[in-house]
């Protein structure tokens, strides 16, 4: 991308990417690889959260350590499977930089639109740049006519409902000024994608600056993401519970 | 103030125009007594008519996958060349 190249360490500005990981042998280090060609003149360090996979998942990381570094690559591991919203809190606990950024390991977020965030941060000086699929420029690959017509039908439903100010309530790539977002895993309480739809409704209601850049979602695994009846039934409680909460 | 609560004051709001409309009798009862329908009509055919839309213009990115593929065997290559050992998959 031609932004990587105007995206420089301004101001002394150090990003702490939050990755949480559960049987990622290779996609860890493929992604790793990823983010060190896209952010080639930016203070960064990977903070990776492995929930104990049994795959060698971390024999992995500590390869790639011996690569990159134990001061760039940063494996927090815990012993179990622990969830989503606790994985960003013990990523954050050791992060170093003044801005985190959140991402999945599967490569569906791609590491080639770290700079845009970078750059619309620095730009704008938004507190949260979150990564939408639904705008010019974003798209999703890989799902069938079903999955766009319940994402299509719950993202209408949470515009007329919440009025969020954002596009897309319920993707995850991220990046946040590290204190808003020590406040935010604070007050979220959700669990799974509708924390993701919680943190971005709380910090809009906060009234924290929120910009949007868009990115691509590239599906590699076929149905992967697929909505079953009872994750259908799980938004649907997520919807009323920030309705009467925010 | 919490979201439900502006919701409610909306609906309140749209609610206490009605009963004035009903009071004053401009226009006929029977036309006035049909606009909460209409009202709820009017939402579904919104919610279909905006669901609709975002399904014909569902952005999609089939050459990002391409791109991905390349952007991996890349990857897979300087890995191999790093020395690191990702397994089989």
């Amino acid at each position: 991308m031609a932004v990587a190249e105007e995206v420089k360490s301004k101001g002394g500005n150090k990003y702490s990417l939050i990755v949480p990981t559960y049987n990622e042998r290779l996609n860890i280090a493929l992604l790793v690889y990823l983010v060190f060609k896209h952010l080639r003149d930016v203070d960064f360090e990977i903070i990776i959260v492995d929930d104990g996979s049994p795959d060698g998942t971390q024999d992995v990381v500590q390869q790639v350590q011996r690569v990159y570094g134990e001061d760039r690559i940063l494996l927090r591991a815990r012993p179990k499977k622990l969830g989503l919203g606790t994985a960003y809190a013990h990523g954050l606990k050791h992060a170093s930089g003044n801005f985190v950024v959140i991402m999945d390991a599967d490569l569906s977020h791609h590491p080639k639109y770290l700079p845009s965030f970078i750059k619309k941060q620095q730009e704008t000086g938004a507190s949260i740049v979150t990564g939408t699929r639904y705008v010019r420029g974003g798209g999703v690959h890989g799902w069938n006519l079903m999955r766009k017509l319940t994402s299509r039908g719950a993202n209408v439903l949470a515009h007329t409902l919440l009025w969020p100010g954002v596009s897309d309530l319920t993707g995850s790539f991220r990046l946040y000024r590290k204190s808003v977002l020590q406040d935010l895993i604070e007050s979220c309480v959700s669990k799974g994608y509708v924390f993701q739809m919680e943190m971005i409704v709380r910090a809009s209601r906060k009234g924290y600056h929120i910009e949007e850049v868009p990115i691509t979602f590239v599906d590699r695994v076929f149905g992967s993401s697929k909505l079953g009846g009872s994750e259908i039934v799980e938004y649907l409680k997520g919807l009323t519970f920030l309705l009467v909460t925010t | 103030m919490k979201h439900i609560v502006k919701i409610i004051t909306l609906l309140v709001t749209i609610s206490a125009l009605w009963t004035g409309l009903l009071q004053m009798s401009l226009v006929p009862r029977s036309h006035i007594w049909l606009l909460p329908i209409y009202f709820i009509v009017a939402l579904g055919c919104y919610g279909l008519l905006m669901v609709g839309i975002g399904l014909m213009r569902f952005p999609t990115c089939p050459k990002e996958a391409l791109l991905l593929q390349q952007d991996i065997s890349e990857a897979k290559e300087f890995l191999k060349q790093s020395g690191i050992d990702v397994g089989s998959d």
